[in-house]
């Protein structure tokens, strides 16, 4: 892989421009309703999280925010998710499972917060939770990667039906400058490890991990290719049973 | 003339490291107590503090039981990213481990009871997470639905398996379903976490369990202490990610130590094998 692709999947992963999941949300579901809180200890911005009707569908939106400026960034340390922030997913990913309403994961995150109070309050605990929750999810999930999705933090909202993510935007074990600090001690050599990590998404396509590799120009023109994309989509999922639904989801992830 | 008997401080520490066999004295990484080796008995336990340190799977099969048939033993990684140097640390490790990768599985007795134990092996790669023990721990808990087994897992594991980028990840989804199918089967899963486990194994099947036991003093963490000082610009004491502390903030049933493992194991095995509630119109 050339360098130079590489680099520009890294630098279109973390663009601006995707920083906004607010705003991406808007466009995709102009009649999203947010909802806060996880019913236990709180409220994580980096977490944006609610229902919306979609092509005459309810659906059920759950996404990470990094936020637009300066400010929202700090306060969602830039889209990393506390316990709280999966706690809330989670609650009302049950709460879509009890309202029969398909799923959709909008992902823009370097990874779970690592604080302390994030480990005192069980970090590791609540995405295995949710990953376990997530794989038994009675209704059909879409997760579409938009930028970074780092680590477990990110599968933690994946364990989904289908995963597509964006031509330039990464899936990655562990960030490029997390992978040269581990390996190499020398977390300048984000580059090369890009490169070994093999984070093309065509790449993630052959192996599985992903069913599809969206064009950036599908955020163009207010997004609507992208949702003409999910509405076709949700369509698809209304020819399957629960029952294969379920088992296709199986074999999804039993492959790897 | 004292000057005849004194010996320079360094040249005295010359001396020791000459005449002293290695491996004689042995220090504790926890409490930093020296002690001499043989103190630290059959279960390699600080006598200090209690910490128990790190050993292979097969020394620590040897703590559990005699009775064991071993699984999957020619598992090994397809290498899927071809990564430089990797084979050649996979050998060593083999021959360090004599393990395929780093976790061994099988069929276990412990006090009469029968159950599928899979134990994670600190010194292979850190017991770091990868395709063939992610598929080995896999296999157990199918194999274990499949027979009614309960399942012990003893974790160790620094993480996810670097040198596999992407499936490495993924096998935290494709044990956590195998987990999700052993207990609809309802049957019961155990964890004792060991010294360390970390990152993507305690953001799944570690903390998946019903029933979570932690060894005193191992170290129980998603995220490493450098990382976390990095981003949240503060220093943080040493072993604050502990059992202890794990315990204290609701994450671990109990503390258990090496020498009280088979007893608590067989105690709950028992507990559990006895007759399930199946209502007025079961079975």
């Amino acid at each position: 892989m050339e360098s130079k692709k590489i680099a520009a999947i890294m630098a279109g992963a973390r663009e601006d421009s995707k920083t906004d999941m607010r705003a991406l949300i808007n466009q995709l579901f102009p009649d999203f309703f947010e909802m806060h809180g996880d019913r236990a200890a709180g409220d994580d911005a980096a977490i944006v999280g609610g229902f919306a009707s979609c092509g005459g569908r309810s659906v059920c939106v759950i996404a990470t925010n990094k936020g637009k400026d300066m400010q929202e960034r700090l306060a969602t340390n830039f889209g990393s998710p506390e316990p709280q922030g999966y706690r809330k997913a989670l609650r009302i990913m049950k709460t879509a499972e009890s309202l029969n309403c398909p799923i959709i994961t909008l992902i823009n995150t370097p990874g779970a917060y690592p604080g302390a109070d994030a480990e005192a309050s069980g970090q590791g605990q609540i995405l295995a939770e949710n990953i376990s929750a997530m794989l038994q999810l009675k209704v059909p999930l879409l997760a579409i990667i938009i930028g970074e999705a780092g680590s477990g933090g990110a599968l933690a909202l994946a364990c989904s039906d289908q995963v597509w993510m964006l031509e330039h935007s990464m899936y990655t074990v562990v960030s490029p400058e997390g992978f040269a600090s581990i390996m190499w001690k020398d977390g300048q050599r984000a580059q090369d490890a890009a490169q070994l990590m093999h984070i093309e998404p065509e790449w993630l396509k052959k192996q599985g991990v992903v069913e599809r590799v969206l064009p950036e120009n599908i955020l163009a023109d207010n997004a609507s290719a992208l949702k003409q994309l999910i509405n076709e989509q949700l369509i698809d999922f209304d020819q399957i049973g629960l029952e294969q639904l379920l088992a296709q989801r199986h074999a999804r992830f039993r492959k790897f | 003339m004292a000057a005849k008997f004194a010996r320079h401080p360094k040249q005295a520490l010359k001396d020791y490291e000459e005449k002293v066999p290695k491996g004689i004295f042995r220090y504790c990484q926890k409490c930093g107590a020296k002690f001499y080796f043989a103190r630290a008995g059959k279960y390699h336990v600080c006598p200090n503090c209690g910490y128990g340190f790190r050993v292979t799977a097969r020394q620590r099969l040897k703590m559990l039981t005699k009775q064991f048939t071993e699984w999957d033993t020619d598992l090994t990684t397809t290498d899927p990213l071809k990564f430089p140097g990797y084979q050649e640390k996979l050998t060593k490790a083999r021959e360090q481990t004599k393990l395929q990768d780093a976790v061994l599985t099988g069929q276990a007795e412990i006090r009469g009871q029968q159950a599928a134990l899979g134990i994670m092996d600190p010194a292979f790669i850190m017991g770091s997470l990868g395709t063939a023990n992610g598929e080995r721990i896999t296999r157990l808990f199918e194999k274990a639905t499949e027979l009614s087994l309960p399942v012990i897992m003893f974790t160790a594991s620094g993480g996810a398996r670097m040198q596999e980028g992407i499936q490495s990840l993924m096998q935290m989804a494709k044990i956590s379903q195998a987990v999700n199918d052993h207990r609809a089967a309802g049957l019961p899963y155990i964890v004792v976490i060991m010294d360390p486990t970390t990152g993507g194994v305690t953001a799944s099947f570690a903390s998946q369990a019903d029933i979570i036991l932690a060894e005193p003093k191992a170290m129980v963490a998603f995220a490493g202490r450098r990382v976390i000082e990095q981003t949240i610009h503060k220093k943080l004491p040493q072993g604050f990610q502990s059992a202890e502390n794990a315990y204290q903030n609701g994450f671990v049933d109990a503390i258990v130590p090496r020498s009280q493992q088979v007893d608590k194991l067989g105690q709950l095995l028992t507990i559990f094998a006895g007759q399930k509630w199946r209502g007025a119109n079961g079975e």
